[in-house]
């Protein structure tokens, strides 16, 4: 019964997050992973970069990526090990596994981005 | 022959049979493997949350905290990896949005929104947003 009114609310976040991903990420990881350690682009000094994170949208919206593209990422990881590699009859181990670390990842980034921050 | 000496052939064989599916049924076709690639970008997708919290996490402790991380950032293997993320997070965009006339319904002056018009207002979103993200660590 509990798995039948979760499932939904699962599909839900999988697209949110999904929709987020698609639509942020590549810019934040092209600049942060890519550009600036090539120096193709002088990396923005710490003290912009703090001031950046302080403002209370950035951190909200960020948020809001992380926690949402992670459980999108556990649900569509999910499934994979369900169809494409046939492990549906450990579907509980697959389950919690999941959307443990998503959820775990996501207290992480709340903890960093509204408290330490 | 019904009635053929107590046999009754119905019913029970139908549970012997199991359509055994081989796990690497995903390498017989390209279309197959485009699919297991679409779902493997969930790992990258995964991999860029972290990246980029660690990130944030060395820029709150400190100035030196954050150039170590611009260092590790430079190794070899963490760029190799990171181009590889890159091209997995552009193709989760890109199926993402080749989708979404399929999944969204938009209904305007009771007609239905054309599939094209819903892909083009997702790349044009896509551009502003990119063109946002980029102002604000930026400038």
């Amino acid at each position: 019964m509990a798995k039948r009114t979760a499932e939904p609310f699962l599909w839900l976040l999988f697209s949110a997050g999904g929709m987020l991903a698609a639509m942020l990420i590549p810019a934040l990881f092209l600049l942060f992973a890519i550009l600036f350690p090539l120096g193709w682009l002088g990396p923005p000094d710490h003290a912009h970069l703090l001031t950046m994170l302080r403002f209370p949208l950035t951190r909200l919206a960020l948020l809001g990526l992380f926690v949402l593209a992670l459980f999108h990422g556990a649900h569509r990881f999910r499934y994979t090990l369900y169809d494409g590699l046939q492990l549906k009859s450990h579907g509980d181990i697959i389950n919690g596994l999941c959307y443990g670390l998503a959820a775990v990842g996501s207290v992480l980034a709340a903890n960093l981005l509204l408290r330490v921050l | 022959m019904s009635g053929d000496a107590g046999l009754d052939y119905g019913g029970f064989y139908a549970r012997w049979y199991k359509p055994r599916l081989s796990r690497f049924w995903w390498l017989r076709r390209r279309s197959y493997l485009l699919f297991v690639i679409r779902e493997l970008t969930s790992v990258f997708v995964a991999w860029s949350v972290v990246y980029l919290f660690l990130m944030i996490r060395a820029v709150s402790q400190g100035d030196r905290e954050y150039q170590q991380f611009l260092e590790f950032s430079r190794t070899p293997w963490m760029l190799a990896l990171n181009v590889v993320t890159l091209c997995l997070v552009v193709f989760h965009t890109i199926t993402w949005f080749s989708v979404a006339p399929q999944a969204m319904v938009v209904q305007l002056r009771g007609r239905r929104v054309p599939g094209r018009l819903i892909l083009l207002a997702h790349y044009a979103a896509w551009v502003v947003l990119t063109a946002l993200v980029a102002f604000v660590v930026l400038v």
